[in-house]
């Protein structure tokens, strides 16, 4: 049981990454980051680390996200489309 | 637009809940010799809740109450706290960051031995020092953010 939720919480975790590279909407992204770190949290949790935990759940769900939502605001919150490829 | 507050749904819910992450932010930094959390992680969740009130409120209305200078003093006063128990450790016991507060009426009571569920009133110095890193993370944490809106705001 204990190994089927952490291998379900890895699947999630990827998903959630992968899902914030794909996404143009970059506030969209942010909050997926932010469930990310959720996920991480809970996965520390889970390894008995509850410090780091705790830790992980204050400084990257929130202020992380916090940061990232406050630079969109006063740039732009859509991805350039084919901005990269040049 | 970063200037104006959010709905009235936001604000006030923000409002609501500032105290009572306040007060948990408290009790992490409180019991940090007892149960997992700390200075850092206490820390950590006080400058999130100043964050909660930069994101609903705006950095204006913030700023009014708790400038960056206000906060940069209660860091460095964090900082001045942990540095003076050290040196204290120094004068009063043997050497930097010894525990001189074992015996005395403050801090300074012996658990029993064995397993127990912890005393609050123990652990020496351990709580003065989590104390003092839990006021310098949050007034880092919370000015880095404040600044940052700030300097948004003033570029439109």
């Amino acid at each position: 049981m204990f190994e089927i939720g952490l291998i379900l919480l890895s699947i999630f975790m990827v998903a959630t990454a992968i899902i914030a590279v794909w996404f143009k909407d970059l506030l969209a992204s942010t909050i997926s980051l932010a469930a990310m770190s959720l996920l991480l949290s809970l996965y520390f949790y889970m390894l008995h680390a509850p410090d780091v935990a705790i830790a992980e759940a204050g400084v990257g769900a929130c202020i992380t996200t916090a940061l990232l939502v406050i630079t969109i605001k006063n740039t732009e919150r859509m991805e350039e489309e084919g901005g990269e490829e040049e | 637009m970063s200037e104006e507050r959010m709905s009235v749904i936001v604000t006030t819910i923000a409002s609501l809940l500032f105290p009572f992450i306040f007060i948990f932010s408290f009790y992490v930094i409180m019991h940090g010799h007892l149960t997992p959390g700390g200075g850092f992680q206490g820390g950590a969740i006080g400058a999130s809740a100043i964050v909660m009130l930069i994101v609903a409120y705006g950095a204006r209305e913030v700023y009014k109450k708790a400038s960056d200078e206000k906060l940069s003093i209660f860091e460095s006063v964090g900082g001045l706290l942990f540095v003076l128990v050290g040196i204290l450790g120094f004068i009063l016991a043997a050497s930097f960051l010894s525990n001189f507060l074992v015996g005395e009426p403050i801090f300074g009571n012996i658990p029993p031995f064995g397993s127990n569920p912890g005393e609050l009133n123990s652990g020496g110095i351990l709580p003065l020092l989590n104390i003092a890193v839990g006021m310098k993370v949050i007034g880092g944490l919370a000015s880095v953010v404040l600044i940052m809106a700030l300097a948004g705001g003033e570029k439109k």
